[in-house]
């Protein structure tokens, strides 16, 4: 496991250049279409206008419109072909404009995407990225705020990767377009702006203040399958990805808790070494997840934690999560797993 | 790599090359429309609403027009409204206009999260909404809050929704604009494009299953026909005959997407009709009169058991897709200003006028009255609180309606959220 945000992986750190995720994201896939002529951008509205987040921006000027291009609103059109430019021998970088509107792209994706490698022999390959902004806290409403994430966990053959930071965002993204493997890359667009507390009725704070937002220039990967340790800690483990890697920290940091988080990064492959070796630590686990809570991905860790680190365990695996119901407007500081859900559960794992 | 990354270098063929749209004008560019194909207005000719649909596979490369340049209904298509009926048209009109400058506003205000405009629009959905009887089932999209007003759905209402306050019918739950109301027969309006266009095919085959007499019509963008729903919507559509309208709103744009990465760069919309085997109209949709008649065409079809409709409705957004949009970042702004099909309340106001029963003091008291009354709903809605931290309705509304019983894991989490309401708010506000 790497060890923290900044240097985590060897790469020449040439400037000091502070980016928020959306401008790390741009970066990433800048550095890509140059380096890889294979690599196409495609989506609704990312071309000329450059993606409603202007994740995208000034790509097509660069690039040209054969590689950055808009697309008709067809989530499985877009998926579908991206599938077909992979058989060709392209490294498509599609993106779904709302995690909320991949759902006509399911059958692509499950029944074809993430097969094709294995029903063909590796005959063929679907390598492509799938980036898509997810997760709530913007008063979306319930089309612009779902954190869909284990419907694609639960499929064999997709990669999952959620960053959690700006510098985590360029260098996870790399590792994604480089894979041969389908990924979806999921964006917490409550953070690209800056990192989230929680604390819904504080002041945002953006990016550049924090460490993270340091972006080195050029080519740099971040391992898939590796987590970050984000505290070291003894008192607990915290597992926890996207946005919710801030607001368990800030919760933490308010308690006076010494947790160790970890950032999972990758959900598959997950970096199971990390998880076991820190909770064999502390005893103890919470799993945080902004998702609705029955069968997600707050299960699977659970049971990996019970079944591999059962007799470390000095408490029962908690699991903080959203509520199973689709995700309210107006009711939505009440839905989100924020700090008082939080700071419930670490009072219950740390009791006895 | 690329299966043969030199090309056409390594083939004697000549190389292919990709085509991505381009739209006409971008930012800064002057607009020229004379690539435009408008004809003269009551040129066209009406068939009878049994006919069958590749006997008029023309009309979907047309353009239904009746008001001409001279501000008189002309042709066929005129539906010979009284006068009374056509102020009523004009009001519901400059009402949607009203309402939603207002709206605008607030959310510019912070009283709310988001809000759609529909200007330019407004003839699609109330003129559409007038043709059709009350009780015909629409589905609309997000752009027609039009029907709603011309149901003489409550202002208020409307308002409630949109800050998702304690008068809120839908509790806060939707996000602004996506209303839903049964007793107008007005279905909920999704967040998923084109998701309601099957969706009103089967309202409608599950009335002709049970030998009623009510239809189903639906709204969609031109951008959302993308959608494979869409294309569901019309092959179910014509294979069971079902007494359904396909409305394509044309309005050009697609957010930053212009029309052509729907296809209009080679054919039309109404023209989809033609490969489905549906009757096909395309329409002047700045001309109230003309949405009203194609509407009612249309409406008479499937009540006649002759079949479905796709009908185009040829217009312009004229401001940004909503509140979270700046258009002038990628269209040029003097598309809206020399739009050849002019606006849809102006061109109604001036028929009404050149038939001597409307003139412009009358207009004026009119929008005044509109913007007062939106004004004083605007006024009564607030009583109900705005959207603020949202937290207006009890969290266990949260919980309900998810089923129609709460199962226990949704009772243990209601039980949760009333535990922070009550750490975050000690004694205040109790618990329903
Ligand atoms: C399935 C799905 N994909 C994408 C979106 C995001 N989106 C919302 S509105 C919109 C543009 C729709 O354009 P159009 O259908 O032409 O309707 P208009 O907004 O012009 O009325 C897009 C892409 C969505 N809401 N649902």
């Amino acid at each position: 496991m790497s060890a923290g945000t900044k240097g985590a992986v060897e790469t020449a750190v040439t400037s000091e250049r502070r980016l928020n995720m959306i401008e790390a994201i741009n970066d990433a896939l800048n550095i890509m279409l140059e380096r890889d002529p294979d690599v196409i951008i495609m989506g609704e509205d990312v071309g000329y206008f450059g993606g409603v987040f202007r994740c995208t921006a000034g790509l097509q000027e660069k690039y040209g419109k054969t590689r950055v291009f808009d697309t008709p609103i067809s989530e499985c059109g877009i998926i579908g072909v991206a599938v077909g430019m992979g058989a060709y021998g392209l490294r498509p970088v599609p993106e779904i404009q709302f995690a909320d509107y991949i759902y006509p792209g399911l059958d692509q994706l499950i029944s074809e995407a993430a097969r094709l490698r294995y029903r063909s022999a590796t005959e063929y390959i679907a390598p492509m990225t799938v980036r898509s902004p997810f997760g709530g806290g913007i008063f979306g409403g319930q089309t612009h705020s779902q954190s869909p994430e284990s419907l694609f966990t639960h499929v064999a053959g997709l990669k999952t990767v959620i960053p959690s930071t700006p510098y985590d965002a360029k260098g996870l993204l790399i590792s994604c377009i480089e894979d041969n493997d389908p990924v979806i890359f999921f964006e917490p667009k409550r953070i690209y702006n800056g990192p989230f507390s929680g604390y819904y009725d504080r002041p945002a704070e953006p990016w550049k203040r924090f460490d993270a937002s340091v972006v080195p220039e050029g080519h740099y990967t971040i391992p898939l399958g590796k987590a970050r340790k984000v505290t070291e800690g003894e008192q607990l483990t915290i597992l926890a990805y996207g946005t919710m890697v801030h607001v368990t920290e800030a919760v933490c940091r308010e308690k006076g808790i010494e947790a160790e988080i970890l950032d999972l990064r990758t959900l598959v492959p997950l970096d199971i070494e990390a998880i076991e070796a820190s909770v064999e630590k502390t005893g103890r686990c919470l799993i945080v997840h902004e998702a609705t809570r029955t069968s997600g991905f707050g299960a699977e860790l659970s049971a990996l934690v019970t079944e591999r680190c059962f007799y470390h365990l000095e408490a029962p695996v908690e699991r903080v999560t959203g509520f199973d119901t689709p995700y309210p407007h107006s009711l939505e500081w009440a839905y989100f797993p924020g700090p008082i859900r939080i700071g419930e559960a670490i009072d219950k794992i740390l009791k006895d | 790599m690329a299966d043969r990354p030199e090309g056409a270098a390594s083939s004697n063929k000549p190389a292919l090359a990709l085509h991505v749209p381009e739209p006409k004008y971008r930012p800064g560019d002057a607009v020229d429309y004379s690539h435009l194909n408008i004809p003269e207005a009551g040129k066209q000719a009406r068939p009878d609403e049994t006919v069958e649909p590749k006997e008029i596979a023309s009309f979907a490369y047309d353009l239904i027009r009746v008001l001409g340049d001279d501000n008189r209904a002309h042709g066929p298509w005129d539906p010979k409204l009284d006068a009374d009926t056509l102020r009523t048209m004009l009001r519901n009109m400059a009402m949607v206009r009203a309402f939603d400058e207002r709206m605008f506003r607030g959310q510019r205000q912070g009283k709310t999260s988001f809000y759609m405009k529909c200007t330019g629009e407004e003839a699609t959905s109330v003129a559409a909404g007038m043709a059709l009887a009350s009780d015909d089932m629409v589905f609309p999209s997000y752009r027609q809050q039009g029907i709603l007003i011309a149901r003489g759905y409550p202002l208020v209402e409307m308002i409630n929704q949109i800050y998702s306050n304690k008068g809120d019918k839908l509790k806060g739950r939707q996000l602004p604009i996506m209303y839903s109301s049964r007793e107008h027969s007005f279905f909920s309006i999704s967040g998923n494009l084109a998701t309601q266009t099957p969706q009103a095919v089967g309202w409608a085959m599950a009335s002709a299953i049970k030998g009623d007499s009510r239809i189903a019509a639906t709204w969609v963008g031109e951008g959302s026909t993308a959608e494979g729903d869409f294309h569901s919507a019309c092959l179910f559509a014509t294979v069971y005959n079902a007494p359904v309208i396909l409305n394509v709103i044309n309005n050009q744009w697609a957010i930053s997407s212009f029309s052509g990465f729907a296809g209009s760069e080679r054919t039309t919309f109404a023209a989809r009709a033609v490969g489905y085997g549906l009757a096909g109209l395309r329409v002047d949709g700045n001309d109230a009169l003309a949405v009203y008649a194609a509407q009612q065409w249309a409406a008479n079809r499937a009540r006649a058991n002759a079949g479905p409709t796709l009908i185009e409705y040829f217009t312009y957004r004229a401001e940004g897709h909503s509140t979270s949009d700046d258009p002038t970042g990628y269209r040029s702004a003097q598309e809206r200003e020399e739009w050849p099909l002019g606006d849809p309340v102006n061109r109604l106001k001036n028929h009404l006028i050149a038939l001597g029963e409307w003139d412009e003091d009358r207009q004026a008291a009119m929008d005044q009255q509109c913007a007062d009354e939106v004004k004083a709903a605007t006024k009564e809605a607030e009583k109900n609180g705005i959207l603020g931290h949202g937290l207006h309705h009890p969290f266990r509304t949260m919980f309900q309606d998810v089923y129609e019983e709460l199962p226990w894991h949704l009772e243990e989490q209601a039980a949760q959220a009333r535990r922070e309401r009550e750490t975050k708010w000690p004694g205040e506000e109790p618990w329903t």
